[in-house]
């Protein structure tokens, strides 16, 4: 049962935005997440619902997949909608009425805002390796060697954690199906008696995870791991040709939104 | 040529009232394959972690083609000759994606890329585990894991692979794929091999084996000598092959045979024989 949780939630394929380079793809979300915030009126908003719309479609990404990764987020859309909705100025929609037609309008223009920006993140995840991600945050974040960051380290625990997740589910199942075998609960009693019951399961996991870290450690220094200091890479990071037709299409939307809002729309 | 050398080695682990290694001497030849083998406490993968330099001697030294592997500024030189592959496959492998575990060496040591790509490919088909180079790690089976973890350890080009009971985890089928891997690499690429384990049955096609027991070397010799000496190994709670054990039965009741037919058809040769005799 444990086994059906996916992090990270990798759809493999070989599409246009698949083959893109993370960095491109990186640096193409916080652009658009730019550009989602600087939009105004329902004709900006329109602009970049379409270009997320393209981009899920070259992805191969369907509707249902994002509307899955929507469902945890319902509560806070749904509450954001109501905030605005109650607590927007302007003409009452019925005399005497506190809502107003301006709040439905600013509330509906928040609920496609949180949505298009969790499309849009999740256009990254969808299409983007996990490693392929922490490898091109690596790079990216390169820069800030020069100011003693351990960006290879803080990429290197990253890489790691994702690698162990699924051992770590794996052993989780195992020891509860151990303690289940001797009678323990985990379904029933309150919520106290259930916080309780997983005890026994956390206590065993975390010894194994340590002991783990510790062989993991000595296997590491074994093949010669000294530090990110004079290593090299096998996989080589080059930005294509798609690349930078891309990175100006990025450019242009984001141009395109900055002059809408410069109109008012 | 001798590639790595015990003197007089003792170890205590720091704190511990207990000597784990009791005067260890010990000189393994180029190219052999050395099988060494104890129970549980005998010492045996503390002597292992001492020839990559995970630890090293409280008294005597070990030499790696003559670097002392206590000098802290040559650990990266030992290591790079000395390979190590560990029980738990799940512990040792590092990425996310089978090739990229493999050129996790060769990146540690700063080869260029084109060089990796080589080295992984080879080392990946030298395991016989190419067409799983894309594959999760988490997804194989535990000898498929180990034998990536042998491939890890070879796209560093080292001289010497030492196994630390890599089969103890394994399956029957699983033991087989990684004994035969590695009886492969050194028939065949001429590594040194020194393989760790419990198992008497994974000795049997080793140039050499040794006896371990309470920190102390107990026998030394081909695998068919040391295993002749049947009361020896009983003392010391190993298991002899079922061969040698049949022969040393039949001697005991009046059979003239020899102790050293390993496999099952030289031991019917020996008892055949016997019997045209008598």
């Amino acid at each position: 049962m444990l086994k059906d949780i996916t992090l990270g939630q990798y759809f493999p394929g070989d599409t246009v935005v698949h083959r893109l380079d993370p960095r491109t793809k990186i640096v193409l979300l916080i652009v658009y997440i730019v550009a989602l915030f600087q939009a105004v009126s329902w004709w900006s908003y329109a602009l970049v619902a379409f270009v997320t719309v393209l981009a899920m479609i070259l992805g191969h990404i369907t509707p249902k997949n994002i509307f899955k990764g929507l469902k945890p987020m319902l509560f806070i859309i749904a509450l954001t909608a109501l905030l605005n909705v109650f607590y927007t100025k302007g003409t009452p929609v019925v005399e005497g009425w506190i809502i107003t037609w301006e709040g439905i309008g600013r509330s509906a223009q928040m609920i496609l805002r949180i949505v298009l920006l969790i499309a849009g993140t999740f256009l990254l995840t969808y299409t983007t390796s996990p490693i392929a991600l922490t490898d091109g945050l690596e790079k990216l974040l390169n820069p800030l060697k020069k100011l003693k960051v351990p960006v290879h380290e803080m990429t290197l625990m990253m890489s790691m954690a994702l690698r162990f997740i699924p051992t770590l589910i794996e052993e989780t199942d195992k020891i509860m199906s151990a303690q289940k075998a001797r009678g323990a609960d985990f379904e029933t009693g309150s919520l106290m008696q259930r916080a309780k019951a997983l005890l026994p399961i956390l206590v065993p996991l975390f010894v194994s995870a340590f002991r783990r870290a510790d062989e993991l450690a000595v296997a590491m220094e074994s093949r010669c791991y000294h530090g990110g200091e004079g290593r090299t890479r096998m996989k080589q990071m080059k930005l294509q040709g798609i690349d930078y037709a891309a990175f100006a299409l990025g450019a242009l939307f984001l141009a395109a939104v900055i002059v809408l809002r410069h109109f008012g729309l | 040529m001798t590639v790595i050398e015990f003197e007089q080695v003792h170890f205590t682990y720091p704190g511990g009232e207990r000597e784990i290694l009791c005067g260890i001497d010990l000189r393994i030849e180029s190219g052999s394959f050395v099988a060494v083998l104890g129970h549980n406490g005998s010492g045996k993968s503390t002597l292992a972690k001492h020839m990559n330099a995970i630890l090293t001697p409280t008294e005597g030294r070990v030499l790696v083609h003559g670097i002392d592997t206590a000098d802290e500024s040559r650990l990266l030189d030992v290591r790079r000759k000395v390979g190590m592959v560990f029980q738990n496959p799940d512990n040792q492998i590092v990425a996310n994606v089978v090739e990229d575990d493999v050129a996790f060496a060769p990146e540690n040591l700063g080869v260029p890329p084109e060089e990796i790509r080589q080295r992984v490919d080879t080392a990946l088909r030298q395991v016989g585990m190419y067409e799983f180079r894309q594959h999760a790690p988490h997804l194989l089976s535990g000898g498929q894991k180990q034998r990536v973890a042998i491939a890890g350890v070879i796209a560093m080009q080292p001289d010497i692979i030492v196994l630390d009971e890599p089969t103890a985890m394994l399956d029957p089928q699983g033991r087989q794929e990684v004994v035969s891997t590695v009886t492969r690499l050194c028939r065949e690429n001429g590594m040194t091999v020194v393989l760790i384990t419990h198992h008497m049955d994974e000795c049997v096609g080793a140039d050499r084996l040794v006896v371990m027991s309470e920190g102390r070397i107990v026998a030394d010799g081909s695998p068919a000598a040391v295993f002749s000496q049947v009361e020896l190994m009983e003392r010391e709670g190993l298991t002899v092959p079922e061969t040698t054990r049949l022969l040393f039965d039949l001697r005991a009741e009046g059979f003239d045979l020899p102790l050293d037919a390993l496999d099952t058809e030289a031991c019917a040769d020996a008892i055949a024989g016997s019997l045209k005799r008598s």
